[in-house]
């Protein structure tokens, strides 16, 4: 299966993890990642509210970029998946408004028609395109014995395209079940990391990323595995200052989900980005995972 | 001799003369169209003055031929046709021209809006010319009635039929009749008890010298039409010979196996797997359900036939077919509970003390797996605050759009019986409170007065997130409280979901093979919603209760009541008259193919062995027309709608064309 590939600037510097890790399992699921040449930002979330028509412009350019047979665009990111999907149906919905954007993508001599692309979510590409049984058949090493917390965030499931239930997604939690790991069920799994609230009102978002941290903690995870950079970083790079805040001990791993299932299907450790969390997971998947597995890995 | 036609132009006060120059028309009519004898427009030509005016030009000037062009035929076709026959027409020499719904109401531009009725008036002066006097006939209504469903709307339509002294067949799927009624504890506003007023009207209509009960039982497939129609049934297997058994139940008390009760205890409680749903069942013959029972999954057991003292077990029994004769059906198929599931974020089904209304019915019901005690999750601990949420599936356009109606009455009553057993604090999180029927306000009030909290706003979700050690081993009810404009975090032991009620599983197809639609919500629809609410489309065929739409006890009791009176009228009459507006086939013509046969819904075409003609039963035929169109011969006229009717028709809408 041959998809585009939309990293955005976050899989380029702080979610790098992500951004390896996703190649290497699509690698080993049998997926074509074909990155977009010279794709650029989708402009987050601020943009929209500065200027509509640049701001749909931008984005629909990386949709107008994907090479001509290519139908479906993957991006891990979830602002950037929800941005994509967003101008896709602005186009659709308000023909006015895709006609000015394709008068504005004309001048780089390129044109978008609406829903030729369809914008997908990494998660539902494992999910639904691969499916269980194909990604069982793929795991070298279970991972048994690890609880996980899955963790969501808002864009995942907000576009409503995707397949999940937007108030009770679920599929993170069966393809880890298929890999083997234990799912903790945690009551804040579809609650808000505060997104950029860190940069308004720190107590604000404070309070909410301990929430989730303490929530998943005190239900016995082991670590926190996202499908968002915002989220991942919220939750990693703040654990300290969240901890001292509250005059509580947080010591939670939050990886992308995509580093997990690439250690299961076998790819090596290194090779996914691991060690580039801020709040280490190394001692919990060196003491979790069966050293003897281990050896399992493919080089 | 040229025909002479009278055309009248209704004003309908504004209604038609506020966009269409009716007098313009008229005038128009009266010098432009071929053979009009009269042309005239008038304020109300439905009022008794207007009527007359039609039956005196009709005996004074000789009229052959009338056209009134006003509102939609639906209406007052009727009336005019009435008009011409008291004055010596035939009615169907009448023609109605709908100015009002399909131009007055649709257009604003009063010039094209003229012209446009001008078209419609010249399309019907063209066809009417060319209608041919037609005669009803009648036929004997059947005095049986068939009943589906044995709810309390049921119920009551049943009842009224067999004490009026007809018989009725009363049908239920159920092993038991009565319904959701009989799962209730307490009935609101009065709080009498549901099962004490029910059981009564349960067993009258199980003893009734003019009632026939047939519980378990499904409708198969329906024939014919309004006064004879013809019913297959299905009695589905009970194991268990109706007539030999005495309903003693010592096969259930000595069955060994157990199981979790899905249906009437809503889960809440178990069952054997011979059982009868309920204490105060009717019939009391139980049912073995094959998918638990010992016997029928692993071929031994027959503990209950070994016990039974009258040998009424009879695990050979197969469901049985059987055809019945009525004149009219009234469907009282009620209603079934919203899956609360669909809304993960209240956590049905994944926390412990979330319940729905219906399980908590059981819960305060007396008769109950509880005997009545409100208690959580480990069936001893009562809880100290109990949280019901309004609207759970019910106006929320993800689901159903449409109000539930008894819900908030309903959870009133829960606040009530909980305030009553518990010490527990009760808080209502509603969106708004409706309470419009007799004594309902007033019951409103009360639970004010007792003290149940009510929080204006729709709750976000339903969690365990506890941030306050107040909160810990609680379920947390999140909302924005809207009047006072902040957010609400309730920690509370028990949550009860308002779960909507939408139609029964398998109204639709029901509604099918009996000929109704339903709703885009799944309704049944009624005649008119306001001035018809029993009636259907089809004749014959009413609703009652909630199948027509979500509904109370008094609501459901009070159309049960309607059906049965709508059935005894035309029973009373005796006679259904059968429109004279049906196909017919010119036999010459027919070549016997019978494309026509498989096509016509109301299977009223027959095929003539011995001539190798098709011919058409016109007490079933409706007139449709299907046959008309699809016969390769051209074989098959429909009255009243024949080709030179329709392209005189066509003819006079294009005027103007035609005339350049």
């Amino acid at each position: 299966m041959k998809y585009a590939y939309y990293p955005g600037c976050s899989l380029e510097c702080n979610a790098l993890a992500y951004d390896v890790s996703v190649r290497h399992v699509a690698d080993v699921l049998g997926l074509t990642l074909a990155e977009i040449d010279d794709w650029n930002c989708c402009g987050a979330t601020e943009y929209f509210s500065q200027d509509e028509l640049t701001a749909a412009a931008v984005i629909a350019r990386n949709l107008a970029l994907v090479e001509p047979g290519v139908n479906q665009v993957v991006a891990p990111c979830a602002a950037c998946y929800c941005n994509l999907i967003k101008v896709d149906h602005l186009m659709a919905d308000n023909p006015a408004m895709g006609e000015k954007i394709n008068q504005a993508l004309a001048a780089g001599k390129l044109h978008y028609k609406p829903g030729s692309v369809r914008v997908r979510h990494m998660l539902d590409v494992i999910y639904e395109d691969v499916g269980e049984a194909a990604v069982r058949e793929k795991v070298v090493q279970p991972l048994t014995g690890l609880k996980i917390a899955p963790y969501y965030g808002c864009q995942v499931v907000r576009p409503l395209t995707g397949g999940d239930d937007t108030e009770h997604p679920t599929r993170m939690d069966k393809i880890f079940t298929w890999l083997g790991a234990e799912v903790v069920n945690y009551p804040v799994k579809t609650h808000c990391c505060g997104g950029h609230m860190t940069q308004i009102s720190e107590p604000q978002a404070f309070e909410m990323i301990r929430r989730i941290l303490q929530s998943a903690t005190s239900n016995g995870a082991d670590m926190i595995l996202c499908a968002c950079p915002m989220c991942q970083l919220n939750l990693d790079a703040y654990q300290d200052r969240v901890a001292a805040e509250f005059k509580t001990p947080l010591r939670m791993p939050v990886l992308y989900f995509t580093q997990m299932l690439g250690l299961a299907l076998g790819v090596d450790a290194e090779k996914l980005g691991f060690g580039k969390e801020i709040v280490s997971a190394e001692s919990v998947v060196q003491s979790k995972l069966r050293p003897a597995t281990l050896e399992n890995t493919r080089s | 001799m040229p025909e002479k036609i009278g055309i009248y132009v209704c004003h309908c006060g504004s209604n038609i003369a506020g966009t269409v120059d009716v007098e313009d028309v008229a005038k128009w009519a009266g010098e432009n169209l071929k053979d009009v004898a009269v042309a005239v427009d008038y304020r109300f030509m439905c009022s008794s003055l207007g009527q007359q005016m039609i039956e005196g030009d009709i005996k004074t000037k000789g009229l052959t031929r009338v056209i009134v062009a006003a509102c939609s035929p639906s209406l007052h076709e009727k009336t005019f046709r009435r008009a011409c026959k008291n004055a010596g027409l035939n009615p169907y020499l009448f023609q109605m021209v709908n100015l009002r719904e399909h131009v007055a109401w649709v257009h604003r531009d009063k010039v094209a809006a003229t012209l446009k009725a001008k078209s419609l008036v010249a399309a019907g002066a063209a066809r009417v010319a060319l209608q041919q006097p037609l005669e009803p006939t009648y036929v004997p209504v059947n005095r049986a009635t068939l009943v589906v469903g044995g709810g309390i709307a049921g119920l009551q339509a049943t009842l009224e039929l067999a004490d009026a002294g007809y018989p009725v067949y009363l049908v239920e799927r159920e092993p038991s009749i009565g319904g959701h009624m009989a799962q209730l504890d307490k009935t609101f506003p009065t709080l009498d008890c549901s099962a004490c007023i029910l059981t009564p009207k349960m067993s009258e209509a199980a003893q009734h010298e003019n009632v026939t009960l047939m519980a378990y039982t499904e409708l198969e497939e329906v024939s014919g039409s309004v006064g004879n129609f013809r019913v297959k049934l299905r009695h589905k297997a009970r194991y268990v010979n109706e007539k030999d058994c005495n309903g003693c139940g010592v096969c259930s008390t000595k069955c060994p196996t157990k199981v979790v009760d899905n249906g009437f205890e809503v889960g809440m409680g178990q069952r054997k797997a011979i059982y009868t749903p309920f204490a105060q069942a009717v019939p009391r013959t139980p049912v073995i359900d094959a998918d638990s029972c010992s016997f029928f999954q692993k071929g031994k057991c027959r503990v209950c036939e070994k016990v039974c003292p009258t040998k009424a077990i009879n695990f050979e029994q197969k469901d049985v077919i059987e055809e019945i004769e009525v004149g009219n059906i009234i469907l009282a198929t009620g209603w079934q509970m919203f899956d609360c599931a669909k809304i993960p974020q209240y956590s049905y089904g994944r926390l412990p003390n979330v319940l729905t209304s219906l399980e908590f019915e059981r819960m305060v019901n007396a008769a109950g797996p509880t005997g009545g005690k409100i208690v959580m999750a480990d069936g001893k601990t009562e809880p100290k605050s109990v949280a019901i949420i309004h609207c759970v599936g019910s106006r929320d356009v993800k689901h159903h759009p449409y109000c539930s109606n008894v819900c908030c009455m309903a959870a009133l009553k829960f606040g009530h019986l909980v305030l009553e057993k518990t010490n527990a604090e009760v808080y209502s999180f509603y969106i708004d409170i409706r309470t419009p029927s007799k004594d309902y306000e007033e019951f409103y009030q009360r639970l004010l007065e007792e003290g149940m909290h009510f929080v204006r706003g729709k709750v976000a979700e339903v969690n365990t997130a506890d941030r306050l050690p107040a909160e810990s081993g609680k379920l947390i009810v999140q909302a924005e409280d809207t009047l006072l404009g902040r957010q609400r975090r309730v920690p509370v032991d028990m949550v009860v979901l308002m779960g909507a009620i939408e139609p029964s599983q398998g109204a639709a197809e029901l509604g099918r093979k009996c000929n109704i639609s339903c709703g885009n919500t799944g309704w049944f629809i009624e005649r008119h919603p306001k001035l018809d609410p029993v009636a259907t489309t089809t004749d014959g065929v009413f609703v009652a209760g909630a199948c027509q739409g979500p509904k109370d006890i008094p609501a459901s009791v009070a159309q049960g009541a309607a059906a049965a009176a709508r059935v005894q009228g035309m029973i009373a009459k005796g006679m259904v008259t059968i429109e004279p507006i049906t196909a017919s086939v010119t036999e010459e013509f027919c070549s016997g193919c019978r494309v026509c046969m498989a096509l016509c819904p109301y299977h009223a075409i027959e095929y003539d062995r011995e001539k190798h003609v098709s011919h058409v039963n016109g007490a079933l035929c409706k007139g449709c027309g299907t046959c008309v169109a699809a016969c390769p011969s051209g074989a098959i006229v429909g009255s009243h709608f024949t080709n030179s009717q329709i392209f005189a028709e066509i003819n006079g809408i294009l005027w103007d064309a035609v005339r350049n």
